[in-house]
């Protein structure tokens, strides 16, 4: 008696089903990445927390009302200026930075570009903004008055870090979080580490957010 | 002779054994990438604002998401861009310490202070809105937020 040959079990189908599932998958697949403006909220004062005192041309000072006009240092303004103004503040550099935290007397600004006021900032370590805005405002507004001050320190952090390292801050901050991930070698980590640090605290972000009035 | 007359002429037919293989990997990749969406929104898709200085969300893991905008049922949650949803419901700003919380629970300890509130809020919804949350936060020391925006241009 002749044995019997398994039968194949035919696939022809399996095609289809994988489709079938390639499609359901293609269909629910969302690939975007969360991004947004990231802020690092202050700390809760203590009850006896006395603010220090700050002096006036130390502080940019932002409005925004609620039908979403600005108003900058008492002068309304377009969001597209704000940049310009912003930077302009930062990088007036018209006295003596902070003291350092063991005593050592402020420096000049000796990095700024600006055009060393009197009536305007000391120091970029020093230049506070404040953004004021009233609870009707709208949303969309606050973020973008959010984003051309972020995009103030990104310029002065590039044009500073091209003057002293040749490549831009983003370059750089990119260079350093790449090295950090391929196990490169320990000086080089620590060398980019140190670059971006030093042009971090050459240009601190200091944007304060005012309790808004309603 | 009969051998050779009997080779039939036409098209001989595409293989297509390794079809399924093809249709397979491209699925595991899809499988592999998908992201579910965890929640279902009660609010409507928040219509983000967009900004240029943007960071990426490093670790999903690590990042509780709030969204604030227009409820999809305005009879049973009223109208207007201000409801927050934590997790999959309508609530108040002052749930959002507890959503925190319970949100911390799940992670160890030591990475606590690395964890990232993600605000996804419409852009017609309001600054006040946003500030009670932020106030929240700040009182259960979650310090770490970002506002969820699009990829703008640079004009």
């Amino acid at each position: 008696m002749a044995r019997r040959e398994n039968p194949e079990i035919n696939a022809g189908s399996m095609a289809d089903i994988a489709f079938l599932l390639l499609i359901f998958f293609l269909v629910t697949t969302t690939m975007n990445v969360d991004s947004g403006v990231s802020k690092k909220l202050s700390e809760k004062p203590p009850p006896d927390y006395v603010p220090p005192v700050i002096k006036e041309k130390n502080i940019f000072e932002v409005n925004i009302n609620r039908n979403n006009e600005l108003l900058v240092e008492d002068e309304a303004m377009e969001i597209k200026d704000l940049k310009d103004a912003a930077v302009e503040f930062i990088d007036n550099g018209g006295g003596l930075g902070k003291p350092g935290e063991d005593g050592t007397p402020g420096t000049k600004c000796d990095y700024c570009k600006g055009e060393r006021s009197e009536s305007s900032s000391d120091h970029p370590n020093k230049a506070i903004i404040s953004v004021q805005s009233d609870r009707g405002t709208e949303y969309g507004t606050y973020i973008a008055v959010q984003n051309e001050l972020l995009r103030a320190y990104t310029q002065l952090r590039n044009r500073l870090s091209k003057e002293r390292y040749g490549v831009s801050y983003e370059e750089l901050e990119k260079q350093y979080k790449d090295a950090k991930k391929s196990a490169d070698t320990k000086s080089l980590v620590d060398q980019l580490k140190r670059k971006v640090e030093d042009i971090k605290v050459s240009y601190p972000q200091i944007i304060s957010d005012a309790e808004p009035t309603s | 002779m009969s051998k050779f007359r009997k080779k039939k002429k036409g098209m001989p037919a595409v293989n297509t054994a390794s079809l399924p293989d093809i249709v397979f990997m491209l699925l595991f990749f899809f499988m592999v990438t998908t992201t579910m969406r965890e929640t279902d929104l009660r609010i409507e898709n928040p219509r983000l604002p967009s900004a240029t200085e943007i960071k990426k969300l490093e670790d999903k893991s690590l990042v509780s998401t709030i969204y604030v905008g227009k409820s999809k049922d305005p009879n049973r949650d009223g109208v207007g861009y201000n409801k927050i949803q934590l997790n999959d419901k309508i609530a108040t700003a002052d749930q959002v310490p507890n959503f925190i919380f319970s949100k911390r629970d799940k992670i160890a300890e030591a990475l606590h202070p690395f964890m990232t509130t993600s605000i996804k809020a419409d852009k017609e919804s309001n600054v006040g809105t946003i500030t009670d949350i932020r106030l929240k936060l700040r009182d259960v020391n979650a310090l770490k937020v970002s506002y969820s925006t699009q990829k703008g241009s640079n004009n």
